[in-house]
């Protein structure tokens, strides 16, 4: 009896409701999903076959490992080296990036120092601030101190991340007590150990939710590299690939490289969906939080 | 590592657990405390400066001046933003990317957002799924999706060549006319539908249930629930995903600058990003390039702190 009279919110499928909002998912889940199918199935054909035969369908010759050991043995492997740049940025930024969002956004939640006010509100105005509009200007600056074309240059600007510290801000102030801390405080910890001990653990969803995205816009940068990079071997993935994908482009599909570029457009993107898949119970909370405010 | 930012604690008298916290606030306490704040903000602060405040302040500069053979680097006033607003290719990029964003932005919300509203009503297994498959393009570089799309809209053996035979044309050309625009769109829509709708489904899960059996006791049918009730209750979410989605149009770059090897009509100076790394790197026009980024960059900041504010003070009239 209970079971029947409890509100159910688990409707079986017939619903019209239901029905509707499960077709309208469908397409849509076919509409992102096409270029993916396309670019595995893409993966698995030779040069001549990836320009001849029909996008969606597997081409009588599968070629995946062939176009895997080609992706690696390119230019002394060269591609290796764009895929541990790559890591090493998007990496290294993130976790930069991460510290400082955690360690400011707690500082701004959990203290009151003069000139808060005025940092939270210019905090909103630098989330406003387009990053592209500064990479030119920051290129500029760095060139004068002789610090562009060298690791540097893409690791220092990506450590900036205003959204970070908001998001990680909005989350302190709504999911860790200030009670707990003053206990702490009697306690006679040291504030460096309450934010390690006592506000880091409840801060988690937040922290991961801002490395996750910082390591996703690391890794997907383009412009970035882009301008403040000239030598070949410091090049990130995204980078690297275009410039192979133009010197196909200008042979004109002539000699290689086209299965290469997809072949490692491929295995570029795989490392993120890996972290989605692993770190998705927390980036999801996370995310709720960013939306909420 | 503990021990180095931590503050001292021997001035603080007997912990008594039992006294209430108020008691032990003296200006000292309070000192310390103001001091470990400013601690913790510090190296963000630093990063802001370096990397933000103190390009800005460079980029103005140089704005202001022109570099010549004859002069070397002399003040010229508002000479570069007086050329910018009178050069045709620029004004060109601007509109076209205001044009982009005008029929692109209110799209791809309008589908996340329903996106979002379908999502919220499934409660079965399918939707952490349908979730994870929407989320996965938002994964892909914007260079690698480029890439994905120009591959796709070939003429010779792209999936959606055949549309324009159905139509009783030849097959359909998505890199040149009155269809690159809307091609760039749906590159930039498949990006970003999935990651949008996620925020907005997200905020839709905060919206206490109990707002929604009223309306059902009132006689109201879910798609008035969903129109009146569920969309008014995320306004916040939604308008936040409106300022990040402009901030994005006006950077665009990275689709165009892959598409232009497809779509010969792409030159540099499509969008105005496009057109400042240009004057930039082609030209050496430091200068005229700092002012096109200085003015994206104001533009931007000045629409999306306007839209904050009205927004704010719109929430702030409606309980």
């Amino acid at each position: 009896m209970t079971i029947t009279s409890a509100p159910s919110r688990r409707r079986p499928l017939s619903e019209p409701r239901t029905r509707l909002a499960h077709t309208l998912m469908a397409v849509g889940v076919l509409y992102f999903a096409v270029p993916l199918v396309w670019i595995v199935i893409a993966a698995t054909k030779s040069q001549p076959d990836l320009l001849s035969t029909p996008a969606l369908s597997f081409s009588t010759k599968f070629n995946l490992f062939s176009n895997l050991h080609d992706l690696f043995a390119e230019e002394n492997g060269i591609y290796g080296r764009w895929l541990l740049n790559t890591a090493l940025y998007a990496g290294g930024g993130a976790v930069g990036a991460t510290v400082l969002s955690a360690l400011a956004g707690y500082g701004l939640a959990r203290f009151s120092f003069p000139g808060k006010q005025f940092f939270e509100s210019a905090l909103l105005g630098m989330v406003m601030v387009p990053a592209t509009a500064l990479v030119l200007p920051t290129y500029l600056l760095l060139s004068h101190l002789h610090l562009v074309d060298t690791v540097w240059a893409v690791i220092l600007p990506s450590l900036l991340s205003p959204f970070g510290t908001y998001l990680v801000k909005v989350y302190v102030d709504e999911s860790v007590p200030s009670e707990l801390l003053e206990a702490a405080r009697i306690d006679r910890a040291g504030e460096f150990r309450i934010f390690r001990q006592v506000a880091l653990p409840m801060m988690r969803p937040a922290v991961v939710t801002v490395f996750l995205f910082s390591l996703v816009a690391i890794w997907n940068n383009y412009f970035l590299p882009l301008v403040m990079l000239s030598n070949e071997r410091l090049y990130p993935l995204t980078v690297g690939l275009t410039n192979w994908f133009n010197t196909a482009q200008q042979a004109g599909g002539t000699r290689f490289l086209f299965n290469l570029v997809v072949t490692g457009s491929l295995v570029a993107i795989l490392p993120l969906v890996v972290a989605f898949v692993l770190l998705q119970r927390f980036w999801q909370s996370g995310v709720s939080t960013g939306a909420l405010k | 590592m503990s021990s180095t930012l931590r503050a001292p604690v021997e001035a603080a008298p007997p912990a008594r657990p039992a006294a209430p916290a108020q008691a032990r606030r003296r200006p000292s306490h309070q000192r310390r405390q103001s001091l470990a704040g400013v601690l913790f903000v510090l190296p963000f602060l630093v990063v802001v400066v370096v990397f933000l405040a103190l390009p800005l302040g460079f980029a103005l500069w140089l704005s202001l001046h022109t570099s010549s053979l004859a002069l070397g680097d002399h003040f010229s006033g508002l000479d570069n933003y007086r050329q910018a607003f009178t050069d045709p290719v620029f004004l060109a990029g601007v509109r076209r990317v205001v044009l982009f964003g005008v029929v692109q932005i209110p799209v791809m919300l309008g589908i996340a957002l329903a996106g979002a509203l379908a999502l919220d009503a499934i409660s079965t297994r399918m939707a952490t799924v349908y979730r994870f498959i929407a989320f996965m393009p938002y994964a892909v570089p914007a260079v690698i999706g480029a890439l994905m799309w120009g591959f796709l809209y070939s003429k010779t053996f792209g999936p959606f060549a055949g549309v324009g035979k159905l139509l009783g044309g030849g097959p359909l050309d998505f890199f040149g006319g009155s269809l690159l625009l809307a091609s760039l769109g749906n590159i930039v829509t498949w990006a970003w539908t999935g990651y949008n709708m996620i925020v907005l489904y997200a905020a839709l899960q905060g919206v206490p249930r109990e707002m929604y059996e009223a309306a059902v006791l009132d006689g109201a049918s879910h798609v008035q629930i969903a129109l009146r009730v569920k969309v008014p209750a995320i306004r916040q979410a939604l308008s936040l995903a409106v300022i990040f989605t402009v901030i994005g149009t006006m950077q665009f770059f990275t689709e165009p600058s892959i598409m232009a090897r497809f779509a010969p009509d792409i030159d540099a100076g499509y969008t105005p990003n496009l057109y400042a790394y240009a004057q930039a790197f082609r030209f050496s026009a430091f200068n005229y390039s700092a002012a096109i980024s200085f003015t994206l960059g104001l533009v931007v900041f000045v629409i999306s702190y306007a839209f904050v504010f009205v927004n704010r003070r719109r929430a702030a009239r409606t309980p």
